[in-house]
């Protein structure tokens, strides 16, 4: 952080909050990729990471370029809209796929 | 203060890159395709914050790039993965 000394201490508690918050919330979903038992339930964990864990980086990423360059940064915005609008999809898509193996799996046993 | 943000992102970067090392067992150890093929997609997401970190560690906006590059090229793989799962071909 050598460009960064002339920050105020109003916009650097926000940043260490919204990091915190971000980096907790992507070990959690991380790990619950990890313990949980069931592809089903598997699948849950790694929305946490995806929606709040990479908004809060996010948020704190756009104030701390806010702070370096005293003007408003908002680019992060467009990996914001990028991600949200396209997650679901992504995780709509594994879903199908994992719902139409195990139809065909349970018709090959029968 | 900028000491408590600088220690912040060390532990950031160490919690994200615990979840990179989460998500490689799983796409190590799990037990059906779609597993692997999730974890890969929180892989990608997990690798674009570690490099949107990296970014703000260091104060430049071509790691930026570098996270939307990654971001665009993890959903485009995650959607060509799944395709394969369901179909068994990419190209019909």
């Amino acid at each position: 952080m050598n460009a960064a000394t002339e920050l105020s201490a109003c916009l650097v508690v926000p940043i260490i909050l919204f990091l915190l918050i971000g980096s907790l919330l992507t070990v959690i979903g991380a790990l619950g990729l990890l313990r949980l038992p069931n592809f089903m339930q598997r699948i849950h964990g790694p929305a946490i990471t995806i929606t709040l864990g990479a908004g809060s980086v996010l948020i704190a990423s756009m104030l701390l370029f806010s702070g370096l360059e005293s003007r408003p940064v908002v680019h992060e915005l467009l990996i914001t809209l990028f991600v949200f609008m396209t997650a679901p999809v992504a995780a709509m898509m594994i879903m199908r796929a994992a719902v139409y193996r195990n139809l065909r799996n349970r018709k090959k046993e029968s | 203060m900028m000491m408590a943000l600088g220690l912040t992102l060390y532990i950031a970067k160490a919690s994200t890159i615990l979840a990179i090392v989460f998500c490689s067992i799983r796409l190590l150890r799990g037990p059906t395709a779609q597993d692997r093929v999730l974890a890969l997609d929180t892989l990608w997401i997990c690798c674009m914050l570690l490099a949107l970190l990296l970014g703000m560690r260091f104060g430049s906006d071509v790691y930026f790039e570098l996270a939307m590059l990654i971001a665009l090229t993890g959903f485009i793989s995650t959607i060509a993965l799944a395709k394969f799962l369901m179909r068994g071909e990419l190209i019909e």
